[in-house]
């Protein structure tokens, strides 16, 4: 229903009702039972409930601009994660110490625990904002990239001082211990990053040999990533890391490997995984609000809401500062403020506390209040004020065009760039890209690919603009209205004019043997909109009528190859009617350009 | 140099880069010629190595009054073109972007323009896409003819909107190119980083 009442996202971010519904069936449950309502433990959250989120986070990823933005991106995150926990940790444990709070049983470790805890950020609802507001690339990334990784790194912290707690008790910690910690932080994430990109590799060359068995190719998509998290976790490596790790290679050969079925329910099945499995999380956040788990102490409450916002902010600002340094580009007060008030904490958190041993933590009640106070302040209050903050702070857009003509553009300035690059002696990361790219095509793509078919992302983007033409022409008729390329929403949807009288077999062969070779190509952001290509379904629709016209057109005995009358008053672009459908690759019909054709 | 110092303060650290660079690819001679750029490995493998090249020795870029390409160039004229590649400042006016802008522009412009007559054709622009496409070998030469004829289209459509019957799209002008452009952040993307790295630059 939410989705479906379209005014409604723009109000508030969907965890917020998943949160009221749970809550709402816990009162049920709590009112009839007076008993706690089920919850979840260890292994369910980590073995079943994050994996799929994980995993569609990371084969849905943009990876270009993801990539381009790396460095900004890992420095934010990692330092930023870090002096996050680090910063609340501490300063709750000074709070603490006030004795007049009635918490100077909570140890260091504890507070420092919790503080890893707390910076887990989710901030799922931030990027629909974002996504609906069509925020600059740059900006949309840096808080994309933080969620992606930031929920390995305090999953690793988070590990790491239940270690230390489960270690030393209440005892002293030596320096050697904290050294450990520290290397074992930087073992495990990239331990995982590195374990993941393996079983990429190993999932995509299996896919490579898949071809007359695709049914399974979802099923080793799915099963690889499962594994490389399970192993990983084996290992006390980063599961998340590796995870993500081994979607985002994964998909770059996969995708070029399996047959266009495969691929759909991939990604439907992923994004059904993930969603439910968030929506249960949600659930039960709902559900333990009510009951008896809750502890409620004033002082710690307050300032965790409170230090959860003050270092944020001061993170930002103070890792962005320095970030700008280095950036051609660098980031507006405006984006920081963006950025520090879309720390919405969600799923993982609550977990997280949820899943704290009860032995060691005589006061996890206290802290699971704490943290769903906190959730249900920044998913409620922050959730549904960011909206109208980004629109009203009017934060720089970013200018999305499906169009031949840019992409060709883009890509001249890509090559263009690098050229100057190498002509000045520079180095730059388009160095960089373009040697990866070669290396990538030399050796891994034939290894990895099946036949090397020419993905050029322009020859696909030509071919989605062929068949819309196609289609077009075959509804208009008459008069094609204008396609206004600065959005191709207008082409989608263009009503279904008259049909034209004929078409023929070719038509519909070329129709067909496109739609199995084109790929929606824009990324899906929001996890719950896949970007359906709309285009399939109208195609399928010609096909049908096209049928039907087939028999008007034998009647009729036309001859021209499109069918289109010579004397149809037709708004003929550039005198070449004929032109975008050659590219099937058939010889038979050469591209006859009319003596017109050269001067356009 | 003056024609820097209005613009930009491309810093003296950069020039002396550059001009590093120049001695490098000029083998300690006054100017380049074209051979000379065929001493930089890398570029072979630019698909659109041969514009860039030119690009360097069009007169239209070298703020000459002249048209047609130039033999040589010197160190000034270097400049000159890498002048097009600065990132924009912080402290600029719109007036200031405005122009910048359309410098930049100017100089794309002039690289698919080839034969100089201040248009794009549609021939033209099938060059630029061969070229674009060329280094990928499973690409039959029709299709890019195919793309360079739609993208064609759609310029057409964003420049002149509705046309009649008989009208028939000459080619893209500056104007139109422009207009293409408009929305598409080009200060961002068309700059060079001016990172340097010694030892990259002495490999050659």
């Amino acid at each position: 229903g939410f989705h479906l009442y379209h005014r409604l996202p723009r109000l508030m971010p969907e965890s917020c009702i998943l949160i009221a519904i749970g809550a709402l069936v816990g009162v049920i449950i709590f009112a009839s039972d007076h008993k706690s309502p089920p919850v979840m433990n260890t292994s369910i959250y980590f073995l079943y409930l994050l994996p799929p989120i994980i995993l569609e986070e990371g084969y849905f990823m943009p990876t270009r601009p993801f990539f381009e933005n790396i460095g900004s991106i890992l420095w934010w995150s990692v330092p930023g994660a870090l002096l996050n926990s680090f910063g609340i940790g501490l300063s709750l444990y000074g709070v603490c110490q006030i004795e007049a709070f009635g918490l100077s049983d909570l140890n260091l470790l504890q507070n420092l625990l919790f503080g890893s805890m707390i910076s887990a950020v989710d901030p799922v609802a931030a990027l629909v904002v974002f996504e609906e507001a069509s925020v600059n690339e740059q900006l949309y990334m840096m808080i994309f990239g933080e969620s992606l990784l930031n929920d390995g790194i305090t999953v690793v912290l988070y590990n790491i001082f239940i270690a230390f707690i489960q270690m030393h008790k209440y005892e002293e910690i030596e320096s050697i211990d904290v050294l450990a910690g520290f290397a074992r932080f930087f073992v495990v994430g990239l331990g995982g990053v590195l374990f993941g990109v393996v079983f990429g590799f190993v999932s995509a060359l299996m896919t490579r040999f898949t071809s007359n068995v695709s049914a399974i190719e979802p099923l080793l998509v799915f099963m690889f990533s499962y594994l490389s998290y399970l192993s990983a976790e084996t290992l006390y490596i980063s599961g998340i890391l590796a995870m993500t790790a081994c979607a985002v290679t994964m998909k770059k050969y996969v995708e070029e490997n399996v047959s266009q079925n495969s691929y759909t329910t991939i990604k439907y099945f992923m994004k059904m995984l993930s969603s439910v499995s968030e929506t249960l999380i949600f659930v039960f956040m709902g559900v333990s609000t009510v009951g008896k788990n809750h502890e409620w102490n004033w002082a710690f409450i307050s300032f965790t809401l409170l230090l959860c916002l003050i270092w944020r902010t001061l993170s930002v600002f103070a890792l962005f500062y320095i970030t700008n340094k280095f950036r051609t580009y660098p980031f507006t007060f405006k984006d920081q403020l963006i950025i520090s008030y879309s720390g919405l904490r969600g799923a993982s958190s609550f977990s997280l506390a949820f899943l704290l041993p009860d032995n060691l933590f005589p006061r996890k009640k206290l802290f699971i209040t704490a943290t769903l106070v906190v959730i249900y302040f920044t998913v409620y209050i922050q959730g549904i004020t960011i909206g109208p903050l980004v629109r009203y702070l009017d934060v720089k857009k970013t200018n999305k065009k499906e169009s031949i003509n840019e992409e060709i553009h883009v890509r001249l300035m890509d090559h263009l760039k690098a050229g100057i690059e190498d002509i000045c002696g520079h180095w730059s990361h388009y160095q960089l890209r373009d040697k990866f790219k070669k290396f990538d095509n030399k050796y891994l793509k034939k290894i990895l690919i099946r036949e090397h078919q020419p993905k050029s992302r322009i020859v696909s983007l030509y071919k989605k603009m062929e068949i819309k033409l196609a289609i077009e022409m075959a509804e208009s008729g008459v008069k094609m209205s204008k396609p206004s390329t600065t959005s191709s929403q207008s082409r989608r949807n263009q009503p279904v004019q008259r049909l034209s009288p004929a078409d023929v077999e070719s038509m519909r062969d070329v129709l067909a043997h496109n739609l199995y070779q084109v790929r929606q190509r824009a990324p899906t952001y929001n996890r719950h909109n896949l970007c359906t290509y709309t285009n399939e379904k109208q195609a399928q629709e010609i096909l049908i009528r096209q049928q039907h016209s087939f028999r008007q057109s034998c009647r009729k005995g036309n001859s021209l190859p499109w069918g289109r009358q010579a004397n149809t008053a037709e708004v003929r672009y550039l005198s070449l009617p004929q032109g975008p459908g050659q590219l099937s690759g058939r010889k038979a019909r050469r591209v006859t350009f009319t003596g017109k054709g050269s001067a356009l | 140099l003056s024609a820097f110092s209005p613009h930009s303060p491309v810093t003296s650290e950069q020039i002396e880069h550059l001009h590093r660079r120049f001695k490098q690819l000029s083998r300690d001679q006054l100017t380049i010629r074209k051979e000379n750029f065929d001493s930089i490995p890398d570029l072979e493998f630019n698909p659109i190595r041969g514009k860039i090249v030119h690009a360097f020795f069009d007169k239209r870029n070298l703020r000459q009054e002249s048209d047609g390409l130039a033999d040589e160039i010197n160190f000034e004229d270097f400049l000159t073109i890498m002048s097009y590649f600065r990132p924009i400042e912080m402290n600029m006016d719109e007036e200031q972007l405005d122009r910048f802008r359309k410098e930049k522009l100017k100089f794309l412009f002039h690289m698919y323009d080839s034969d100089h007559d201040g248009k794009i054709t549609l021939q033209e622009y099938r060059n630029v896409v061969e070229e674009l496409l060329s280094g990928n070998p499973h690409l039959e030469k029709e299709s890019a003819r195919s793309i360079a004829d739609g993208a064609m289209m759609e310029a057409a459509s964003i420049c002149v909107g509705q046309m009649g019957p008989d009208q028939v799209y000459e080619g893209i002008t500056f104007d139109d190119f422009l207009k293409m452009w408009q929305g598409i952040d080009i200060e961002t993307k068309m700059h060079v980083r001016f990172l340097t790295m010694e030892t990259i630059a002495h490999c050659y």
